[in-house]
Formats: C-alpha cells, sequence, structure tokens
C-alpha cells in the first residue's frame, strides 16, 4: 500500500439556497480504517460522501488527502472511487468491461489478469462475460464493489451500498465487505442509515444529524456512552429519565430521579447540574420481585409494574411504568425457558451505575426515535 | 419391481387458458393487421405487380402483364444518376441532422431545465404547418432578392454571382429541415432515459466529460441515433418535394422522376424505379443496422 495519508474534511460546508445540508463539518478519517457516516435520511451523509468524491461543489471548507488539498479537483482527477447506491453500473458493457472502465481510462493495457483477480475476490469470476441485466441484485453489488477496488482507489466511498439488498443479503455482505476491507487496507467511508449495519462493520462511526456531527468514536464507545439524546436513540434503544442533580462528588454525580437516587461516575455525565436526562440502555437493566435484595452500590428504582411484556426469542422485553409513570425498556436474555413476569406484576429495577449516563435536559429526549432506519 | 404411479401434473388444467390468451393476442392485432393488408400489403403487390406490366402499354389502352422484368434494368440504368443522388443528398441530409440534431436532443434532454417542454414544442411546432408550405417558404429565404443572401453578398461570403435557391445547396438544406425533427425527437427519447447517475459514475472512474460522453452517454443513444437516422435517411431518398420547389434540373432525385414517369402514364417504369428505390434503400438500411449492432434494441 502505497502512505496517502488520512482523510481530513475541513470546515466542509454545503447549502442549497436557504437549506444548508452540510454544516461546517471537521472530520479526519484515518487512512486504512473503515469508517461509517450514519444518520437518517437528509441528515447530510451522502452530501458529505458526494463532496469527497467530488460530484459535489462544498459551499465553504476543504477536502484534503494527505498533504494533497483536492477541493477543487475535478472528480476523474480524484484518486477516490466511489459503489453508488444504485450500483450505476454500465448497461451496455459486459461485468469485465464494468470493472476494466477505470484502468483503461488511465491508459492500462492486458487486463485480463486484473480483472480475473478483482472478480475473484468478490468472488464473480465466472460472470465476466455477463451484462449487468443479467445478474442479481447481490452479484450487481459485487461488480460496482470490483469496479471501484480495481483502481486501488485511496478511499473508497460507499453510498448504502447495500440498502438494495434483502435482510439476509444484507448481513452476508457486510461481513464480506469487512473482510475485503481488511484485505485491501484502502480506506472505506461507508455511509448508511443502519446502526447496525454501522455497528457491524465499522472501525469508527460518525453519527450525522441535520448537517452536524454529534458524535464519533467506536460503535462500543458510541453505544456505551452517547453524548447526545438523538445517539441514544438512533443508536439501539435508551431509557431516558427526567432527573435533577442533587450532588456531585468523588463518588459521581447523585441524581434524583422518580423518588429515588441514582448516581453515575462523573466520567459518563455530559451534564453534571440541574436538570438531566439520566440514561441507560434496556439490557443493563435488571428486574428483581420486590422485596428481593438488590445487590448493594445498584442504581434501584422500586415499585414498578408490568405493562407490557414482549417474547422475542433470544430476549424478552418489558415495558415497566415506574411510580411516577415513566415507561422503562427492560431487554432480558432468556436464560430459563419459564417467564419470569406477567403483566401487571410488580417489580424492582437496578442496574449499575456504571451503566448510567447523563445528558443535558435541554435535548429533546424524542430525538432520533421516529427516524430510525430500517 | 415398485410401480411408479403416475402423478397429476398440477400445471395441467393450464393449457387451455394459455392458449386463449394466445388467441387474444390475435385478436387484438386484428385491426392492425386488416389496416395493414389493405393499405400497405395490398398496394405493394399492386406495385411490384404493375412494375412487371408490358411497358407498350397506356392509360387509354390498358396494361397487360408480360412478367417484363426488362422493365428494371431499363429503369436503374435510364435514371440511374437520379439514384445514386438521392442517396447522397439523403446521406448528406441525415449527416446534416446529426451534426445540428444531436446537440440540440442533448441540450434537450439535459441541458434544458424549465425550457425542456417549450423546446420540445419548438421541435415540434413545424408540423403544426404543411409540409408543402413551409418548403415553399423556403423558396423564398433563399431566392436571389431576399435579406438572407444580400446580407451574405454584402458581407461577402459568397459571390455576387453566387446562388443559394435552385443548387444541390438548397435541395440538401431543405431536406435537412424538413426531416429535423424526425431525427431529434427519437434521439432526445433516447438520451432523456439514460441514468444520469451513470456519467457520473464514470467521472468517477477517472472519465473526462468528453470520455464519459463518448464510453456511455453516446453507446447507450444508440437507438435513437439510430432511429433518427432511419426516420431522416429513408424519407428524404424518396423526397421529390424539396428538389421540386428548392432545386433545378440537375438536382432532379429519384421522386421527381417517378412523379413524371406516373404523369406522363408510364407505371410500369414508375413503379419499376419505385421498387428499386425501396429495394436499395431496405438493403442499406439492413447493412446499416446490423453494423450499427441494435437490432435487439430498436
Amino acid at each position: 500500500m502505497r502512505e496517502v495519508g488520512d482523510l481530513v474534511l475541513g470546515n466542509l460546508t454545503k447549502r442549497y439556497g436557504g437549506f444548508t445540508a452540510v454544516e461546517a463539518l471537521d472530520l479526519t478519517v484515518p487512512q486504512g480504517s473503515f469508517f461509517a457516516l450514519l444518520g437518517p435520511s437528509g441528515c447530510g451523509k451522502t452530501t458529505t460522501l458526494r463532496m469527497v468524491a467530488g460530484l459535489e461543489t462544498p459551499t465553504a471548507g476543504s477536502v484534503r488527502l494527505g498533504d494533497d488539498d483536492i477541493t477543487a479537483l475535478k472528480p476523474y482527477r480524484r484518486p477516490v472511487n466511489t459503489v453508488f447506491q444504485s450500483y450505476a453500473l454500465f448497461p451496455h458493457l459486459t461485468v469485465h468491461d464494468n470493472v476494466a472502465f477505470g484502468p483503461r481510462r488511465q491508459g492500462k493495457k492486458e487486463l485480463k489478469a486484473e480483472v480475473a483477480r478483482v472478480l475473484e475476490l468478490v468472488e464473480l469470476g465466472d460472470l465476466a462475460r455477463r451484462k449487468p441485466a443479467q445478474l442479481s441484485g447481490g452479484q450487481q453489488q459485487r461488480v460496482a464493489l470490483a469496479r471501484a477496488l480495481i483502481n486501488q482507489p485511496q478511499v473508497l466511498l460507499l453510498d448504502e451500498p447495500l440498502g438494495a439488498l434483502d435482510l439476509k443479503l444484507r448481513r452476508t455482505m457486510q461481513l464480506e465487505l469487512k473482510r475485503i476491507q481488511t484485505d485491501v487496507g484502502i480506506t472505506f467511508v461507508h455511509v448508511t442509515h443502519d446502526q447496525e449495519e454501522a455497528m457491524t462493520m465499522a472501525d469508527t462511526v460518525a453519527v450525522m444529524n441535520q448537517g452536524r456531527i454529534e458524535q464519533l468514536g467506536p460503535p462500543e464507545q458510541l453505544y456505551d456512552l452517547p453524548s447526545t439524546t438523538f445517539v441514544a436513540n438512533f443508536l439501539g434503544r435508551s431509557n431516558l429519565l427526567a432527573g435533577s442533580v442533587t450532588s456531585s462528588g468523588a463518588d459521581g454525580v447523585w441524581v434524583k430521579v422518580d423518588g429515588a437516587e441514582v448516581r453515575a461516575p462523573r466520567a459518563r455525565a455530559s451534564a453534571a447540574e440541574g436538570e438531566v436526562w439520566v440514561g441507560v440502555r434496556p439490557e443493563k437493566v435488571h428486574l428483581r420481585t420486590p422485596g428481593e435484595e438488590t445487590p448493594a452500590a445498584m442504581n434501584t428504582l422500586r415499585g414498578g409494574t408490568v405493562s407490557d411484556v414482549g417474547f422475542v426469542g433470544v430476549s424478552t422485553e418489558y415495558i415497566v411504568t415506574t411510580t411516577a409513570g415513566h415507561d422503562l425498556m427492560v431487554f432480558e436474555q432468556n436464560h430459563t425457558s419459564e417467564r419470569r413476569f406477567r403483566p401487571g406484576d410488580e417489580v424492582d429495577l437496578h442496574w449499575s451505575p456504571d451503566h448510567t449516563f447523563l445528558l443535558d435536559a435541554a435535548q429533546d429526549a424524542k430525538a432520533g426515535t421516529e427516524i430510525e432506519g430500517a | 419391481m415398485p410401480v411408479v404411479p403416475p402423478v397429476d401434473t398440477p400445471d395441467a388444467p393450464a393449457t387451455p387458458e394459455v392458449r386463449r390468451r394466445g388467441l387474444g393476442g390475435y385478436f387484438l392485432l386484428m385491426p392492425g393487421g386488416v389496416w395493414l393488408a389493405l393499405f400497405f400489403l395490398v398496394p405493394t403487390v399492386t406495385l411490384v405487380a404493375t412494375s412487371l406490366y408490358d411497358p407498350s402499354g397506356s392509360l387509354e389502352l390498358g396494361y397487360q402483364m408480360t412478367w417484363h422484368w426488362q422493365n428494371y434494368p431499363d429503369a436503374i440504368s435510364g435514371y440511374s444518376s437520379q439514384i445514386v443522388r438521392s442517396l447522397v443528398y439523403a446521406l448528406i441530409a441525415t449527416v446534416g441532422c446529426l451534426v445540428l440534431g444531436y446537440p440540440l436532443a442533448y441540450a434537450i434532454a439535459f441541458k434544458a431545465g424549465r425550457w425542456k417542454n417549450l423546446m420540445l414544442v419548438a421541435v415540434i411546432a413545424p408540423f403544426f404547418t404543411s409540409f408543402l408550405v413551409r418548403t415553399l417558404s423556403w423558396q423564398y429565404l433563399l431566392a436571389d432578392n431576399e435579406w438572407l443572401v444580400s446580407t451574405l453578398r454584402n458581407i461577402g461570403l459568397i459571390g455576387a454571382d453566387t446562388h443559394l435557391i435552385n443548387t444541390p445547396f438548397s435541395v440538401v438544406a431543405g431536406l435537412t429541415y424538413n426531416f429535423l425533427p424526425f431525427f431529434v425527437l427519437p434521439l432526445y427519447a433516447s438520451l432523456e432515459k439514460i441514468d444520469q447517475r451513470l456519467v457520473e459514475a464514470a467521472e468517477d472512474l477517472y472519465a473526462s466529460p468528453f470520455t464519459a460522453f463518448r464510453k456511455v452517454t453516446l453507446p447507450l443513444s444508440m437507438p435513437g441515433l439510430v432511429a433518427g437516422t432511419l426516420l431522416t435517411f429513408i424519407p428524404a431518398a424518396g423526397d421529390y418535394i424539396n428538389a421540386e420547389l428548392l432545386g433545378s434540373p440537375t438536382t432532379r432525385m429519384v421522386g421527381n422522376e417517378i412523379q413524371d414517369l406516373f404523369y406522363a402514364g408510364d407505371y410500369p417504369a414508375a413503379s419499376a424505379l419505385s421498387v428499386s428505390l425501396m429495394v436499395a434503400i431496405v438493403v442499406m438500411v439492413a447493412i446499416y443496422v446490423r453494423r450499427s449492432g441494435t437490432e435487439d434494441l430498436v
């Protein structure tokens, strides 16, 4: 691999008339990483991708690749290739000629072996003579990938590449894409609205909303400690309870919520005074029959009532209403085959302070819920 | 030995239904078929038959079918220069349509924005007037004492004794003008269908805008291009109005000769010439379509 350096977007902005699609985006994509831009449709992620590809001219800001500023470069002069959402395969060319299109434009000859190698990489070796219309959706997707990969771009851009595939094929292709990225070591920038897809494949996920990046980090970190209500809701699901901070000290931040006091470590508190949202992931919350002893130092809410039970095979999803009338989601793994609680049962809730996060109450607790992808 | 019982094929009862659907198709073909038989097949057979009548017959004395194949060599050798001239004029007019029409169709399809419909109407607008009247207006346009010629003479683009009217130029120009919409419309329809994301993909794959056009847009517009050239070349080769109104005795096309023979009552020669022209065009078109590799696209 050539040493090419990171993809750096600086203050990148795109406006259409009065509408701002991308707002002063600053972003560094480390070389060789699998980077996902995750967000609901219309959040500006595809526009960002198109500006990197050169298919859209930024209103302001710069796109840099290593030491080179490529902001003003025409798309055909950029060492960047795109796998389009629609694949955009040339219908009049065979699979072989589609894949050979890029190298031919760069004046390369004797491409048979090279094309065969790349088609082998995407496991399409025997379909080289077919036309795109004779291929299934999954095969077309692989051709689009091969057509981009053969050019050994410094950055490969993927615009919802799996969006048109059915669920099962999508899961297979996710693993496939990850394998290929590891094999070739090219920087992948993957745009998707599917949070599961982003978390499965990417080393780093940037969650975008309304033209801005809400939060950026490894999937585990984003999931474990969301820094905004949007991320908390868009990436997986979250319980957000209104509370007010009572004290803040070395042992953490104490919050009064629904008549109880719960604690979160200082490092997990984006807001540490006044009104806050107390957040906890549903699978981190445990249910106990009332009176049963809960481990010490746990955050505990007593006197809840099971209002709904959903059985989904590997787990059971409960909705528990607290004494103050708030609903909490609780997901329990089905370790035993017997059903533990039924609607109407009284339960106590508890979870570890280390799974608790605090967010500024000024944010909308519903942000990112209705627009969850796929 | 175990005997395998005959299995009822579950799709057996489907057969009559398939047959009924087939008949339905033929039924729908009926009106068009009858129309074609009456107004295309019968006249064609009559035309070919007439071309084999005895040439000594006349309208007054009547014609006799004598399988007189000699009509063909006579017609072709007698009017070979007009046949060649027709094909050459039609070819030049087609190339003219290509040069003028491709950029026009391209502009309407991709660059016109909200003016698209207006431009399409402008292309179709000449059809609101008759072919004859439009060609007559060209007579005035190209006439020696009109503004066009005098302007060109004043700025010295053409000499004082150069004429535009009654020249091969005026005939070819008239043909180009009259058949341009037939070229532009199918080409536009073909171009308009091309997914612009393919052009983006080509540019993403290192093709300059011109290469992207050459490698993606042009090949994908071939069906419309072939249809447009055929719709221009075929009627232009058989046209006689333009040569009649804008030409001179030295620019006569085969259509003019057929018309004259027809008025002179020499039906066998007129028919033989018509059939010869038809065959020549069909052969040329067949070769053209085959070479452009778009049989399955047209």
